[in-house]
């Protein structure tokens, strides 16, 4: 097995057990809902009409939009009843699959339930049984192959569907494949789909082994597909048994230099004696709450993102004031602590191919709005959505022929290939140099500037050997640097994992300091 | 160990279905061990008024009474364990094996500890082979199932069993050896014995007593003897005709040869 593979399992056993602990939490939440609301259901005709609506309209709803949706709705509730509702991560996850959980199992009960033959009914009321007996004895049985069948479903639904829960901050095996896409490490997204993949298929297989044995009556049989499946799962459950109370939790935003980043910080938050937990790809609207509220303990932001999307303020300022500013705001507002400023910016730039930038003679983006109504403008997924976008096209009036969003990942090559003619690069990015594009200039200073800076947790701020640790990266990551590593990462060829990169830049940084 | 099987007093018994009047004001008494024949078409209430007895339909006037006590005055569950209740669509426990299905009143009465010895004399009662005990119902025919059903009924040694059409799905030959099993059971455990038919032969040839229902009423009430002679009215006579020009029919066959 080369060493990317044994790289990329390595981080499987976690992973995984992290994904049981969901997929099994979200599949026990949803039986427990569905056993009151399927008999219910069973007995009353309308009731299971309402019913199955409600968990066939749930079931439309696309599950990523599902697990976005509970992120702001638990927010809300934790402001409502105060502390102790975390937004990010397992809670809203958990309740998103439940609910996705939901139709199979609610479906099949119901006609488990209902299908059970009249005559077996009447018999039962014949001989005395009390409603409870008869569903005990009589109807839960002869169901129980329809239902079984139903959890079935759900559980292999929910293993696929619990991938998505990284973009909420939860730990599973789509950790992988998002962090493989973003960096284009394809052995990355093969051991996430695989893993995932196979777990899917080995519970598949001992559900259908239960429910062929209660269709044929032989005890034995799901007894030992049941150990089996009790066997695997406390082996997923027993990390989660040892105390987690000092763990570091580092979030990122779902590209490169935000994995890198974190990496490094967690390297010299490890030398420090912490342990270190990465929730990699999170929104970006996501991270900054999640960092205020205490579910991650550290994150990367940029002045610029919080300035406009987070402060609502619009008026450029110069860059140092604006840090300062965002510094008494973050810690007046939430508590929490702007530690400092990288060194460097990572700003929207708009690039162009050279060939274009020479024909046309573009150098600003006063040159790329008068070409503005022939040109294809390629953007990450958010940033058409973002203010600022408005900010740009009110300094610059631009009209694109067209305009499409990629996955950043997919941007630069859709430049190259003539996809599209100008896209919203960011400025730290390796492949802009590597591409040889050309950056235009904001003349009249449209964008405002995106200092990476240091946000940590209200409940970290004041502790001094976590501060400590990190506090030697304020205002030591030049540029150049960043772009080096976050290339080292992004290049098709010789492609390094953002630990590697991360590595690198750090025996960079402490060169340059002995240099 | 026979104990003589209740009296039951019927008092105005109604059963309303909207307009419709299913069971209207019937007023009826039947004497500890008989065997009662309810006799009459689809739809005349016969099976309505069965199963007001055991509360699987409850009366929307009236009153009934089972060894002098109203049925109302015990919770559903519990008065139906003291009923035996077998009907035509049988209802054997697919899940369960037959000891288990036999064996299943004396469970719900937290009595399974005298199961299998139970279970072995019922086998016995109903004329069943004891290594029918281990096998499911699906292994067996239609006769064997209902044998069960009724040893399953029998299981508890209710006073009084209800019968809804018990035989009406079997073939001529198995019905008629039930039939004939089924008397000699009822006078051997002195049982009280109510039986809806829609076959006046059946009744005719099984009990001491036939009630002819039609539009929830019962318009004769006599023995068989008093209905083959023809003194309970038209309805009963109506329905004697079949049996009888059946009977006529095969004599006459039976002189031409």
């Amino acid at each position: 097995m080369s060493e990317a593979w044994r790289q990329a399992f390595a981080r499987v056993p976690d992973l995984l057990a992290a994904h049981i602990q969901l997929s099994f939490s979200a599949l026990l939440l949803a039986l427990f809902l569905c056993f009151p609301l399927s008999i219910w259901a069973a007995r009353k005709p309308k009731v299971a009409t309402v019913i199955l609506a409600f968990a066939s309209l749930v079931q439309t709803i696309p599950a990523l939009a599902l697990l976005a949706l509970f992120y702001p709705i638990l927010l809300g509730l934790s402001v409502l009843l105060g502390e102790g509702i975390s937004a990010l991560g397992f809670l809203p996850a958990l309740l998103a699959l439940t609910l996705y959980a939901l139709l199979p199992i609610l479906r099949n009960a119901v006609t488990g339930l209902t299908g059970v033959d009249p005559a077996a009914k009447e018999a039962a009321d014949g001989l005395g049984m009390t409603a409870a007996q008869k569903l005990r004895l009589v109807e839960a049985p002869l169901a129980a192959p329809t239902i079984m069948a139903g959890i079935r479903t759900a559980a292999v639904w929910t293993i696929g569907a619990a991938t998505l829960s990284t973009t909420v901050g939860q730990a599973s095996l789509g950790d992988l494949i998002f962090a493989g896409l973003q960096t284009q490490n394809w052995t990355l997204v093969m051991a996430g789909c695989l893993a995932s993949a196979a777990l899917a298929i080995i519970v598949d297989l001992l559900l259908g082994m239960i429910e062929h044995a209660i269709a044929v009556r032989k005890k034995s049989r799901a007894w030992v597909a049941t150990a089996i499946l009790a066997i695997g799962l406390s082996a997923a459950l027993l990390p989660s048994l040892q105390s987690r109370d000092d763990v570091i939790v580092i979030g990122a935003k779902g590209f490169s230099e935000q994995f890198i980043l974190a990496r490094l910080i967690g390297g010299r938050l490890e030398e420090a004696g912490y342990e270190i937990e990465y929730r990699d790809g999170l929104g970006s609207a996501v991270v900054f709450q999640a960092v205020m509220a205490g579910d991650i303990d550290i994150s990367i932001d940029y002045s610029g993102t919080i300035w406009t999307n987070q402060m609502k303020r619009t008026a450029a300022v110069p860059t140092p004031q604006m840090l300062d500013e965002i510094a008494g705001w973050v810690s007046a507002e939430y508590g929490g602590n702007m530690l400092g400023a990288l060194g460097f910016e990572n700003t929207y730039a708009f690039a162009v191919r050279p060939e274009d930038a020479a024909d046309r003679g573009l150098a600003t983006l006063d040159d790329l709005a008068r070409y503005s109504s022939t040109f294809s403008f390629g953007t990450d997924l958010e940033f058409l959505e973002r203010p600022e976008w408005d900010m740009v096209k009110s300094a610059y009036p631009m009209r694109f022929k067209e305009e499409r969003s990629f996955n950043p990942t997919f941007m630069y090559p859709a430049l190259s290939s003539g996809e599209v003619d100008v896209i919203s690069a960011f400025s730290s990015d390796g492949r802009i140099a590597a591409n040889g594009f050309v950056v235009l200039e904001d003349t009249k200073g449209a964008v405002p500037s995106y200092e990476a800076m240091i946000l940590i947790a209200p409940n970290r701020r004041n502790e001094k050997p976590f501060v400590e640790a990190i506090k030697p990266l304020i205002g030591a990551i030049t540029v150049e640097n960043m772009r080096e590593a976050n290339y080292r990462v992004d290049r098709d060829a010789d492609k390094q994992t953002p630990e590697q990169a991360a590595k690198w830049l750090d025996r960079r940084l402490r060169n340059g300091k002995v240099e | 160990m026979s104990v003589p099987g209740p009296r039951i007093k019927m008092q105005n018994v109604s059963r309303q279905y909207g307009a419709l009047k299913a069971v209207d004001d019937v007023t009826l008494e039947i004497e500890s061990g008989s065997l009662v024949a309810l006799v009459g078409l689809s739809g005349s209430g016969k099976s309505t008024l069965l199963k007001m007895i055991n509360r699987l339909v409850d009366p929307t006037g009236g009153d009934i009474l089972v060894g002098g006590e109203n049925i109302l005055n015990s919770d559903p569950h519990i008065l139906r364990r003291r009923i035996g209740y077998v009907f035509q669509n049988i209802g054997l426990f697919p899940h369960m094996n037959i000891a288990r299905n036999i064996a299943i009143g004396l469970e719900l009465a937290g009595e399974s500890g005298a199961g299998d010895k139970r279970v072995a004399e019922l086998l016995d009662l109903v004329e069943l082979p004891q290594e029918m005990a281990l096998r499911v119902p699906e292994q067996l025919s239609g006769g064997q199932q209902q044998r069960v059903g009724v040893a399953r009924a029998l299981a508890t040694r209710p006073g009084l069993m209800l019968m809804d059409e018990p035989f009406g799905a079997l073939d001529p030959v198995t019905r008629d050896s039930l039939v004939s099993q089924y008397k000699a059971l009822h006078e051997k455990l002195g049982l009280t014995t109510i039986i809806v038919t829609h076959d006046m032969a059946e009744a005719l040839y099984l009990a001491d007593r036939i009630l002819v229902m039609e539009e929830g009423q019962i318009k004769a009430d006599a023995t068989p003897a008093e209905m083959l002679s023809g003194g309970a009215g038209d309805e009963a006579e109506a329905l004697v005709a079949v049996p009888r020009a059946q009977a006529a029919h095969l004599s006459q066959l039976g002189g031409k040869a």
